[in-house]
C-alpha cells in the first residue's frame, strides 16, 4: 500500500507514532508548517481524500491508502489556484509562516462559512497581520500594484518572496533536507533553582542512534548572554553554554544528538542527573529583600549593578523639583500598574541547524533577527576569529524581538564542530514557554501632578521589572521603558527610579516595544485619570503637555543625546484619532440595550526611530552582466516587510522597476555588516544603507554610459533597463558585460528621529459577563514617508491586534514552584480571527529629515498604546480603574460585579 | 505531534483487545488530543476505526452515536423535521474549541472519553438525558447516564480496559423544546460555562449544567421550576468547589453566570423574553 501525494504515489511507510505533518516533511513537503503542532494554529493544514484537516494531529498511518493534497499540490496544471491568487492580490500575509495553513483551509470554504469567518478560520492562527489583510484576501480584495519603473516608493509594491509563500515553495529556517542531519534533543531543569551534582549519561549514550551527550562539563568556560545587541556589554554576562547551577524551571542541562528525534528523546529521558535543590524566589519585590536567594552572586560575573540584591540593572533621574511639582498641582493622581508576562508565540518555534562547511568553517542556518549578532557571540563564545563562522537566515517566521537572542545556535554549534556532522535543534511549542523568552512583567508606581489648566506640574515613575533568572536586555527594557513614555510629555520635574530583578523564573528578554508597552500602560491610564479630575478632554489634555519642535527631548535626565525631531506628527495624529472616534458616534442597538456599558478612551506612544548608541548596516547595489540588480543587505526578514521596502528604495533610485531588483540578505557571507532587525531600524537603518548604495549605483552606471557614449554625464539618463542618452540608448546588460558594477552603502544609525502613535476605542462592556467588545478602533500613526502603505498598515494593524492579545486575552502564569502552567497555544490565548477588530489606521502627513525618503520606523510603535487606551475605553464604560491586565472577562466581573442599569 | 515513544499500532482490533489492554496501551479515536500534547509512556495505540462501527443510526427510541463517529458526521447527519431540540446539536459542534477542520477527524466519543469541563459532546449528551454504553474486557455491555459518564476533570467512569461504545440520545428529548447558553472569556474561545435546559410535553425539565463545572451537573424537575426554586436547586447541588478553575474562566465568575443563564433558560423555556 502507497500513499498518495499531490498526485503521485509515494511508497513510504509512516512510523507507529507519527503524525501526517512530519510525514509529508519527510517527503520534502516543506510547505506543511510546523506553528503549534497540537491542533491549534492550523500552519499545517492540508486535505485527506479532499477534506481539511490539522495534519500535526492526524494519525500517518492512516493516511495508507489515501490521498493527500499539500499546498505544494493545490495549484492546478501551472495555474494558481484562485485563492492563491487572492492571497498574492491582497498581500494576505506578512511572515507567511502561516500563509500556507490559511490558504489551504480558505480554499475549501462554503457560501455559509464564508459568511461566518470568525468561525470558520477558528483553527488558523495568524501572529503578524491582525488578520484585515487575510480577511481581504479571502474576500478578494486587490491591494498590490505594479507602479511605473522610479516611482516604487510610496505605492503599494508586492512582497518579492509572495509567490514562494503562496506555493509553499519559500524556504523558512528548517525548509530544507540536509544529508546526515542529526538531531538534537534538551533534557530541562525540573528544579526551579537547583545545583547539578552529577550527570550519568552512559545510559542515554547506550541508547542505539545517539551519537554524543553535551553537559556543563562540556561548555565553553566563558560567561556570555543569550540577549544580542551591538554592545556586548549591554547585556551581563551571566550564562554558561551549559550552567552547572540551573535558575529556572526548564533551563537546557544536557543535550542529546543522535540519528533520530524518537533516539535522542529517548536519551534525554535516560539521562541521570543529581540536583541539590536551592531555594528559589519568583517575585521580583521578594528577590530585592536582604534574606532572598541570591542568583548571580559569583564574582567572575560582569554588568550586575547589585548581585547581592539580586539587581541586575537600576536607573535614577531627576530633573527640576519633584516635590515642588506634586505642592504646586491642584491635582495628583497616583496608582500601581503592572503589566502581566507576555509570550511573543511567532509561528516559526526557534530552530537552527549548524554544520561545517568544506572550508572547515562552521555554518549555521537560523531563525534570528540577528544574523552578524549571532556570528560575532558564536565566535566569542568558541574562540573563533568571526571569519570563520558563518550565519544565515532563511525566511523568518515572525520575530516580534523574540529572536534578538541566541537560543538554539550555540548548542547546534557545539555538537556540529563535536560530530562533524550537521545537527539541528527545533524548539516545540511547549519550549517556547517553558525555555525561550518572555515581555518582562512590571510593576509600575506612577504619580503625575497638573494646575487646573492641565499643565502638568510633575511626573514620578517607579518601575519593577522581573528579569527572571537571566539578564539578557534587562538593562535596556529597563531604560527604554523609562524614556520616550516620559519624554513626550514636556513637564520640568521628573522623577525616575527603577530596578530589573532577577528571580527564578523563565528569563524576560527583547519584546515588541522594548519596556515602553508596560509603562505606556501606567503613565496613559494615570494621564486619563489626572485629565478626569481636571474635567479636561483627554486629547486636549495631551495637546497642551506633549512635546513639539523646539522643546528639549527629556526623559528623566539631562544627559547629552542623539534624537531629535526629524520631523513631528503627533498633533496630527492626535486630531485624526480625536476626529475619527468622534464620527459615527450612535453604536447600533443591540449595544445601546441596557446590557452594555459603552465608553471611549485613547492613549499615544512615542518612540525613537533607532535603539542608541549604534546601529549600523551596509549595503552593497550591482548591476548585474543580465542587466538585473542585486541589493545585498544583512538584514533577515521576518514579516516586517523590509525587504519590500528596501526594493522599493533601490528600484527608485535607479528608477526602475522592483521586480528587476533582485535582493540577497541576511546571510554574514554575502553583505557587509548588519547590526539586526531590531528597535524597528529596517527601513531607517537597513533601508537607508541599501537606498545610498542604489544612488551611489546610479552615478557609477551614469558615469559608464557617458564614458561609452563620449557624451557628458549630465545628457544621460537612468530608464528602467538602459541608459539613453538623446537617441542613444545602452541596456544595461551591456555596461555590465565585462562585470557586475557594484556600489555600496552604509548608514550608523544617528542621528536618530521620533515616530508617534495615538490609539482610540470605543467599546462596550457586558453588564452580566464582563465581556469586552470592541466597537470602534482607531489608530493614526506617524510614520514619515510610508514607502508602501498596504505593508505600513498592515504592521500596524498586526502591532494593534498583538497589543489585543495583551490586553484582553495573553496571559503567562507560572505557579508557586515556579513551574509554567501555560505550555500550548490553547492555553495561551493569542488572538483568532474572532477577536481582533477591524481598526481604522490612519497616517499623519510628515516627511522626515533623517530617514530614508523621508520615512520613519513603525513596527514597535502601534503596540504600546493599546493596552491604555483600553483600559481608559473600560473606565470609562464602567467606571472603574482597572491597574492590572489582561482585562478579561472573569476579572472585569470580579471589580464591576453586576453593575446596576445606566 | 510525533509520539515516538509508540512502536505498534493496533489497527483491526477485537473484543479481545479490550481484555487485552494494558500498561502503555491508548485508544486511538480521532486522535486530536492524543497527539496534541506529548504523551509519555504510549507505546501502543489500539485504532477504534479498525471496529468499522457505523456511525450513526436512529432507532425507534432516538439516535445511536458510535463513538468513533466524526462530529463532522453527526452535524451532517440529516434530522428529522420534528426533531427541534435537534438544535442542540449544531449548538454544541459549534461550541468546540477546535475548528471545522478538527470535526473532520474528532470523534463524538473521544470528546467525552476527555472528560474535559468544556466538552461539548459530553454536554450534548448530558443535557439530551442520554445513556452511554460501555464495552468490558470481560466481553459484556452496560450502561450509564450520560450525565454521569464524566465524573471530574479528565476522569470517567470507564475501568481499564473499558471503551465506550455509543451514545444514545432520546428521541423524547430531540423532539422537545430546547434552551442553549455558552459563555466562553474570548469571542470564540472555549466554553467557560455552557447549559442546557430541555422541557418535555410533560412538563418535566431538565437543566444540564457543564464547562462551568469539573463534572455534568443535571438538574431535573417534574415542572418548569419557579425563579428561587431553580436558584436553590443549583446552589445545593454544586458546591463552591465543583465549580471548575482554570485559565477559561475564575469560579466566581462561572458560579455566577450558572445562576444567571439558567434563570436565562427558564425563562426561554417558559416562552418568556430571556437574556
Amino acid at each position: 500500500m502507497s500513499v498518495t501525494i499531490n498526485g503521485r504515489a509515494v511508497e513510504a511507510v509512516p512510523r507507529p507514532g507519527q503524525c501526517l505533518r512530519t510525514f509529508l516533511r519527510e517527503q520534502q513537503c516543506f510547505g506543511v508548517k510546523k506553528g503549534c503542532d497540537a491542533g491549534d494554529c492550523g500552519a499545517c493544514t492540508v486535505y485527506v481524500d479532499g477534506r481539511p484537516v490539522h495534519s500535526c494531529l492526524y494519525p500517518a498511518v492512516r493516511v495508507v491508502g489515501r490521498e493527500v493534497t499539500t499546498i505544494e499540490g493545490l495549484a492546478c496544471g501551472g495555474e494558481l489556484h484562485p485563492m492563491q491568487q487572492q492571497f498574492l492580490a491582497a498581500q494576505g500575509f506578512q511572515c507567511g509562516f502561516c500563509t500556507a495553513g490559511m490558504i489551504m483551509t480558505a480554499a475549501t470554504l462554503t457560501p455559509a462559512q464564508l459568511e461566518d469567518l470568525p468561525a470558520a478560520l477558528k483553527g488558523n492562527l495568524c501572529r503578524c497581520t491582525g488578520y484585515r489583510a487575510i480577511e481581504d484576501a479571502v474576500r478578494g480584495v486587490r491591494h498590490v500594484e505594479v507602479p511605473p519603473p522610479g516611482e516604487a516608493a510610496g505605492r503599494n509594491v508586492a512582497a518579492p518572496a509572495g509567490l514562494g509563500i503562496v506555493t509553499g515553495a519559500e524556504r523558512f529556517t528548517l525548509d530544507a533536507a540536509f544529508e546526515g542531519l542529526l538531531h538534537l534533543k534538551l533534557a530541562r531543569s525540573p528544579h526551579a533553582h537547583a545545583r547539578i551534582l552529577s550527570i550519568d549519561t552512559s545510559d542515554a549514550l547506550a541508547v542505539p542512534g545517539v551519537r554524543l551527550v553535551l553537559t556543563f562539563e562540556d561548555a565553553p568556560k566563558t560567561l556570555v548572554s543569550t540577549g544580542l545587541h551591538e554592545l556586548d556589554d549591554d547585556d551581563p554576562a551571566d550564562l554558561l553554554l551549559f550552567d552547572r547551577v540551573v535558575r529556572f524551571r526548564g533551563q537546557r542541562v544536557a543535550a542529546v544528538v543522535a540519528e533520530t528525534e524518537t533516539a535522542a528523546e529517548e536519551g534525554c529521558l535516560r539521562l541521570r542527573i543529581d540536583y541539590e535543590t536551592l531555594p528559589a524566589v519568583f517575585d521580583a519585590e521578594a528577590a530585592m529583600e536582604p534574606s532572598a536567594p541570591l542568583l548571580h552572586a559569583e564574582p567572575e560575573k560582569s554588568g550586575i549593578a547589585q548581585p547581592r540584591r539580586n539587581i541586575v540593572a537600576e536607573v535614577h533621574g531627576d530633573i527640576g523639583d519633584v516635590d515642588a511639582g506634586f505642592t504646586e498641582a491642584d491635582a495628583v493622581y497616583e496608582n500601581v500598574f503592572t503589566s502581566q508576562r507576555l509570550q511573543h508565540s511567532h509561528l516559526e518555534t526557534h530552530a537552527s541547524v549548524a554544520w561545517i562547511d568544506e572550508e572547515q568553517r562552521l555554518c549555521v542556518r537560523t531563525s534570528s533577527q540577528v544574523p552578524f549578532l549571532a556570528r560575532r557571540r558564536l565566535a566569542k563564545l568558541f574562540g573563533l576569529p568571526p571569519d570563520r563562522v558563518r550565519v544565515l537566515c532563511a525566511r523568518v517566521g515572525g520575530g516580534f524581538g523574540g529572536k534578538q537572542e541566541l537560543l538554539t545556535e550555540d548548542v547546534v554549534s557545539l555538537a556540529a564542530m563535536r560530530l562533524g556532522r550537521p545537527v539541528k535543534l527545533e524548539f516545540t511549542r511547549e519550549e517556547q514557554f517553558i525555555g525561550a523568552t518572555t515581555r518582562h512583567p512590571m510593576r509600575v508606581h506612577v504619580r503625575l501632578g497638573a494646575k487646573t489648566d492641565g499643565t502638568l506640574t510633575a511626573m514620578q515613575l517607579q518601575v519593577i521589572s522581573n528579569t527572571g533568572a537571566y539578564g539578557n536586555h534587562a538593562p535596556g527594557v529597563l531604560f527604554h521603558g523609562c524614556n520616550e513614555c516620559i519624554a513626550v510629555y514636556r513637564c520640568a520635574n521628573k522623577r525616575v527610579d527603577g530596578f530589573a530583578v532577577y528571580t527564578n523564573t523563565v528569563p524576560a528578554g527583547a519584546f515588541r516595544g522594548y519596556g515602553l508597552s508596560q509603562t505606556v500602560f501606567a503613565i496613559e491610564c494615570a494621564m486619563d485619570e489626572l485629565a478626569r479630575k481636571l474635567a479636561i478632554d483627554p486629547f486636549e489634555m495631551r495637546r497642551r503637555n506633549v512635546v513639539k519642535p523646539g522643546d528639549a527631548l527629556v526623559a528623566y535626565n539631562t544627559h547629552p543625546h542623539d534624537v531629535e525631531f526629524g520631523s513631528y506628527g503627533l498633533d496630527q495624529c492626535l486630531s485624526l484619532a480625536d476626529e475619527a472616534l468622534s464620527h459615527g458616534d450612535d453604536a447600533p442597538g443591540a449595544w445601546n440595550s441596557g446590557e452594555w456599558l459603552l465608553g471611549k478612551g485613547m492613549a499615544i506612544g512615542m518612540l525613537d526611530t533607532i535603539p542608541p548608541r549604534g546601529h549600523f548596516a551596509h549595503a552593497e547595489a550591482r548591476l548585474m552582466p543580465d542587466g538585473l540588480y542585486e541589493l545585498a543587505v544583512g538584514t533577515a526578514e521576518f514579516g516586517n516587510g523590509t525587504s519590500t521596502v528596501h526594493v522599493q528604495l533601490a528600484a527608485t533610485a535607479l528608477s526602475t522597476s522592483a521586480n528587476r531588483v533582485r535582493l540577497i540578505q541576511s546571510d554574514t557571507d554575502k553583505s557587509g555588516y548588519d547590526t539586526g532587525a531590531f528597535g524597528s531600524t529596517g527601513t531607517v537603518v537597513a533601508g537607508k544603507a541599501a537606498y545610498k548604495a542604489a544612488i551611489a549605483l546610479r552615478s557609477l552606471i551614469l558615469g559608464a554610459a557617458a564614458k561609452r557614449l563620449g557624451v557628458d554625464v549630465a545628457a544621460c539618463t537612468l530608464t528602467a533597463d538602459a541608459v539613453a542618452a538623446g537617441d542613444v540608448r545602452i541596456p544595461l546588460g551591456e555596461l555590465a558585460c565585462e562585470g557586475s558594477i557594484t556600489a555600496s552603502g552604509a548608514s550608523d544609525g544617528s542621528p536618530r528621529s521620533v515616530a508617534f502613535n495615538v490609539q482610540g476605542f470605543k467599546v462596550a462592556v457586558h453588564r452580566i459577563t464582563g465581556a469586552i467588545r470592541i466597537l470602534r478602533s482607531v489608530h493614526a500613526a506617524d510614520a514619515g514617508t510610508v514607502i508602501n502603505p498596504m505593508q505600513c498598515r498592515g504592521q500596524i494593524e498586526g502591532g494593534v491586534a498583538q497589543a489585543i492579545g495583551a490586553a484582553l486575552y495573553e496571559h503567562f502564569d507560572i505557579n508557586e514552584a515556579g513551574y509554567v502552567t501555560t505550555r500550548t497555544l490553547r492555553g495561551y490565548h493569542i488572538p483568532a480571527f474572532a477577536d481582533v477588530p477591524r481598526t481604522e489606521v490612519l497616517f499623519a502627513e510628515t516627511s522626515d529629515a533623517l530617514g530614508p525618503l523621508g520615512a520613519k520606523s513603525m513596527s514597535e510603535g502601534p503596540f504600546n498604546p493599546v493596552a491604555a487606551a483600553l483600559a481608559n475605553a473600560v473606565r470609562d464604560a464602567t467606571g472603574q480603574r482597572f491597574t492590572s491586565l489582561p482585562l478579561a472577562a472573569d476579572r472585569i466581573f470580579a471589580q464591576i460585579g453586576s453593575a446596576p442599569a445606566p | 505531534m510525533d509520539i515516538n515513544t509508540i512502536t505498534e499500532v493496533v489497527s483491526r482490533p477485537s473484543h479481545a483487545s479490550l481484555a487485552s489492554f494494558g500498561d502503555g496501551d491508548a485508544w486511538l479515536g480521532g486522535g486530536t488530543w492524543l497527539f496534541s500534547e506529548p504523551q509519555p509512556g504510549i507505546r501502543r495505540l489500539i485504532d477504534l476505526d479498525g471496529f468499522n462501527w457505523t456511525p450513526i443510526e436512529q432507532d425507534a427510541h432516538g439516535l445511536v452515536i458510535s463513538a468513533t463517529c466524526k462530529i463532522a458526521e453527526l452535524k451532517a447527519w440529516t434530522r428529522p423535521a420534528s426533531w427541534s431540540g435537534g438544535v442542540l446539536i449544531d449548538q454544541c459542534c459549534d461550541a468546540l474549541l477546535g475548528s471545522f477542520k478538527i470535526w473532520n477527524m474528532a470523534s463524538v466519543g473521544g470528546n467525552l472519553c476527555l472528560a474535559l469541563p468544556a466538552g461539548p459532546m459530553t454536554s450534548l449528551a448530558a443535557g439530551l438525558g442520554g445513556t452511554c454504553t460501555i464495552w468490558t474486557p470481560e466481553g459484556s455491555a452496560h450502561t450509564v447516564p450520560a450525565a454521569q459518564f464524566v465524573t471530574g476533570v479528565r476522569k470517567t467512569v470507564l475501568m481499564r480496559g473499558e471503551l465506550l461504545r455509543s451514545i444514545h440520545l432520546p428521541a423524547l428529548a430531540l423532539s422537545g423544546r430546547t434552551a442553549f447558553r455558552q459563555v466562553s472569556l474570548t469571542p470564540r474561545g472555549r466554553s467557560g460555562v455552557l447549559l442546557i435546559g430541555t422541557l418535555a410535553p410533560s412538563g418535566e425539565t431538565a437543566i444540564t449544567v457543564t464547562a462551568s463545572t469539573v463534572r455534568p451537573i443535571r438538574l431535573v424537575f417534574g415542572a418548569l421550576p419557579r425563579h428561587d426554586d431553580l436558584r436553590d436547586a443549583i446552589e445545593a447541588a454544586i458546591a463552591p468547589g465543583d465549580y471548575h478553575d482554570d485559565i477559561h474562566g475564575h469560579p466566581a465568575w462561572r458560579r455566577h453566570l450558572t445562576i444567571t443563564l439558567a434563570e436565562a433558560i427558564r425563562l426561554e423555556l417558559a416562552g418568556e423574553a430571556a437574556l
